[in-house]
């Protein structure tokens, strides 16, 4: 498919230099806009990590004083010991900001941005400008959101979720400006998740290189795709909800609220209504980074390609389908219940079907442990877990007991720490020297990636136990219960664990900034990949990223250890004469 | 794991319990092996100089397998959690013991319906995060809430439903063992405010004379109630 959008235009290196502000700031080159994401949101990422050390502090030591808090004025903060209506901010923003502002943006923002026009072949995103804009309109957003911890009130306390009335009348928690400031924020990041989902979306549709048929697209590009037509349908169900909201707290409506005639469950079916479909949006993209990555240092071809493709599809479309197993125990009627227990079931053949596609990959294969292929093992293997403890959950008796305990802790980290975030990490270590010209230096990036796996499992793997165990979540003081009292020393060991993951990604910062400061210059295609990024785009890609014609792709992008060349790999854009081969 | 699941005292507790395990068993072999074959191939596909790796798209068979067994292994834990569901939520036994529960910030307000039996009259003997009921018998409870949503948790009877504002929503349990002192404990667990933390109250069950003895000295329920068995 050739690109009507940006036809050849003459794309000259030589252009005149656009200027420090076009060049960095506000520029609408799809991998500067990449790399802004991806900056802004490993600030948030440590942002939200240092409130998760708060979280710990807490419920391994409830009242007592944390050292370093001290600064934290009164009510929030009492001689440094957190108040409670202060610890529900600090989970509340823990989540918000991990999920809309760290985990969403990198994989899809940056990895997206960066990734889709050099994947496919295209010079940039279709439309440009609104792509610059998405990225400044996430910055007000998150601006805004930070704005909220400033206000008189505290930050929104209610909890991710936000379960109206809880959230929608401010004498509930006595927070007023924080959760109107949280609804806003969120609002303002919808528009800019749906100018990037439609620029997505057109791109990938429009603007494949000639001979990049669909069934060529790199799995991440499959990936992006999806993730970005269920953002583009799954975000305006929030912003709506969140507009309801924020009349509910301050334009005397009553969406929410019982005495008004409102239905509080209304909420809990819009919201999940998003909310499920957001949860395979923070993990379709990491499995489609894993799955490129894991073929690249297996030099092997992906395991079912087909299959891979088919079965994120039905992810996405089962995805919509099962929102009401968060809601068992809600008052829903218990009829429901069952349904959405089957869609529930179902929707994990799916995943099992990757997950034996990944281990079908390894099969056979040569295979490289360099630090991103080891956070791709670690994604396949932590997913695994998580999604067998999704089992407990769709169950719905089960689910009686263990809903609202660490247990569904234990399962969203599994999911989305060992998950999404090992897949960021994977994705950081295999396309930095891409992205910035240099290589992370391996030493560092082991030490890293070993002290996470270890400390992330110990962390999250115990909280198991304490849902097991009845342990409530979002209660500030487990020492409050005589039954969770044998479960405190697991609660200790946890926090200590979790101290530990946080320090564990020191050695990430470190090599990060060192690396750019003076690491190794990278070659063109130092992992040896077929991908158009590596094969057809200098290192780092200039302005229109190919020079010269665009690349003509021949094959698809697996092609590892083909008998049909000598070296282990076979470039998606090689020319081998005669007729273009036909393997998908 | 499963030895630190509390106390089960409830009649349906133990039919939870025993999907629980089953699925315990099922994941934990699912990952044993997952996990043991992904090691293995790890070790034995290393990279060795001189060898190439094996080129191969894939196996349609396999993939067929690899669909139908966990989806066989869905259904089946689907069908067993289906008829658990059904005693818990629908096939409520009919009982003349009706407590009402009535949530707000931070407190569980415990009504019972008088000598009338019924609630909304005058004669309602209230108590706050305090609940009595008899052993071995089926006991209903209308739960209510007057702000927020507050969710009712009994974590030795395998039972939580959330108290919506608006609606009352009834659900049942029966407990099999006596216990007064302190009684069980019954913490909210959904978030409710600053006061969540500490929002709990107790669940006292006593043996069916001491039952009878506490309903008459507080005028809790009609002497049917009492009395039946």
């Amino acid at each position: 498919m050739t690109d009507p959008v940006a036809a050849p235009q003459p794309h000259q290196a030589h252009h005149h230099d656009p200027g420090f502000w076009r060049t960095y700031v506000f520029s609408t080159d799809h991998k500067m806009i990449g790399k802004q994401f991806l900056s802004v949101s490993l600030l948030m990422l440590v942002v939200g990590g240092l409130l998760a050390m708060l979280i710990r502090y807490q419920l391994a030591w409830p009242n007592t004083p944390v050292p370093g808090l001290g600064w934290v004025p009164e009510p929030q903060v009492v001689g440094g010991v957190m108040s409670p209506s202060f610890y529900n901010s600090v989970f509340t923003m823990h989540a918000t900001i991990m999920i809309f502002f760290a985990v969403m943006p990198i994989l899809i923002g940056s990895f997206g941005n960066f990734l889709i026009p050099l994947m496919i072949g295209a010079r940039d995103m279709a439309f440009p400008v609104l792509n610059m804009l998405s990225f400044w309109v996430a910055v007000v957003a998150s601006i805004i959101m930070i704005a909220g911890f400033l206000v008189p009130g505290g930050h929104a306390a209610a909890g991710w979720t936000s379960y109206a009335p809880l959230s929608a009348v401010a004498a509930f928690t006595g927070v007023d400006w924080g959760q109107n400031l949280w609804c806003i924020s969120l609002i303002v990041l919808g528009i800019s998740s749906l100018m990037g989902s439609i620029n997505y979306i057109t791109t990938i549709i429009n603007m494949r290189a000639p001979g990049m048929t669909w069934f060529r697209l790199p799995l991440v590009i499959w990936s992006l795709f999806i993730t970005a037509i269920l953002l583009l349908l799954a975000l305006p169900v929030l912003t709506s909800a969140l507009g309801m909201l924020l009349m509910d707290r301050m334009a005397g409506t009553s969406f929410f609220l019982p005495e008004g005639g409102g239905q509080p469950l209304l909420w809990q079916h819009l919201f999940w209504f998003f909310g499920h479909p957001e949860v395979y949006i923070m993990i379709l993209p990491a499995m489609g980074i894993a799955s490129d990555i894991l073929s690249t240092f297996s030099r092997k071809p992906i395991f079912g390609y087909h299959a891979m493709a088919y079965s994120m599809i039905g992810i996405a479309f089962l995805g919509w389908i099962v929102w009401g197993h968060h809601m068992f125990q809600s008052g829903m009627n218990p009829a429901l219940g069952t349904s959405f227990m089957i869609s529930t079931m179902v929707i994990g053949v799916p995943s099992a079907i990757k997950v034996f596609n990944w281990l079908g990959t390894l099969w056979g294969g040569q295979i490289h442990f360099t630090t991103p292929m080891l956070n791709a093992l670690a994604f396949v293997s932590m997913f695994l877990i998580g999604g067998l403890s999704g089992i407990y959950m769709a169950s719905t008796p089960v689910d009686l007991f263990i809903h609202d305990t660490y247990f569904i802790v234990a399962h969203i980290h599994y999911v989305l720490f060992g998950g999404s975030i090992f897949g960021v990490f994977a994705g950081i270590y295999y396309w930095f020297p891409k992205m910035f010209g240099k290589m992370l230096n391996e030493t560092l990036g082991k030490v890293h990636f070993f002290g996470t796996f270890i400390f992330f499992n110990c962390t999250f793997f115990p909280m198991h136990i304490l849902g097991v165990g009845g342990h409530m979540r979002r209660i500030a003081n487990p020492a409050y219960y005589d039954f969770l009292a044998p479960l405190q020393p697991i609660n200790v060991f946890i926090s200590w664990s979790a101290f530990l993951l946080g320090l564990s990604q020191l050695p990430f910062i470190v090599n990060f900034f060192w690396t750019l400061a003076s690491g190794k210059k990278a070659v063109q295609n130092p992992w040896l990949a077929n991908t158009l990024e590596w094969v057809a785009a200098p290192t780092p890609p200039p302005h229109g990223n190919f020079p010269g014609e665009l690349p003509t792709v021949y094959r698809g992008p697996y092609e590892y250890s083909s008998p049909e060349v000598t070296e282990d790999y076979l470039p998606q854009n090689r020319n081998l004469g005669g007729v273009a081969m036909a393997h998908h | 794991m499963l030895k630190w699941l509390p106390e089960s005292v409830s009649t349906y507790g133990k039919d939870i319990d025993w999907i629980f395990q089953w699925i315990y068993y099922v994941t934990a072999v699912s990952m044993v092996l997952v996990l043991a074959a992904m090691a293995w191939f790890l070790f034995k596909y290393r990279a060795k100089a001189g060898r190439r790796a094996t080129y191969s798209h894939g196996n349609t068979t396999l993939e067929i397998v690899w669909t139908i067994v966990p989806a066989l292994v869905f259904v089946m834990i689907g069908f067993m959690s289906r008829s658990v569901w059904s005693t818990v939520r629908y096939d409520m036994p009919p009982t003349d013991v009706w407590v009402k529960v009535t949530a707000s910030q931070f407190n569980w307000l415990v009504t019972y319906p008088g000598l009338d039996g019924k609630f909304g009259t005058g004669d309602d003997f209230s108590q706050e995060n305090m609940m009595h009921v008899p052993v071995d018998r089926p006991v209903r409870v209308v739960l209510a809430s007057k702000d927020v949503i507050h969710s009712f948790f009994l974590p030795n009877f395998r039972l939580k439903q959330d108290a919506v504002p608006g609606r009352e929503i009834e659900v049942w349990f029966q407990a099999t063992k006596v216990n007064t002192d302190p009684g069980y404990e019954m913490p909210c667990a959904e978030l409710c405010g600053f006061g969540h933390s500490n929002m709990k109250g107790y669940l006292k069950v006593h043996t069916a004379e001491e039952f009878a003895a506490w309903t008459t000295e507080k005028k809790a329920f009609p002497q049917e109630t009492v009395t039946h068995d």
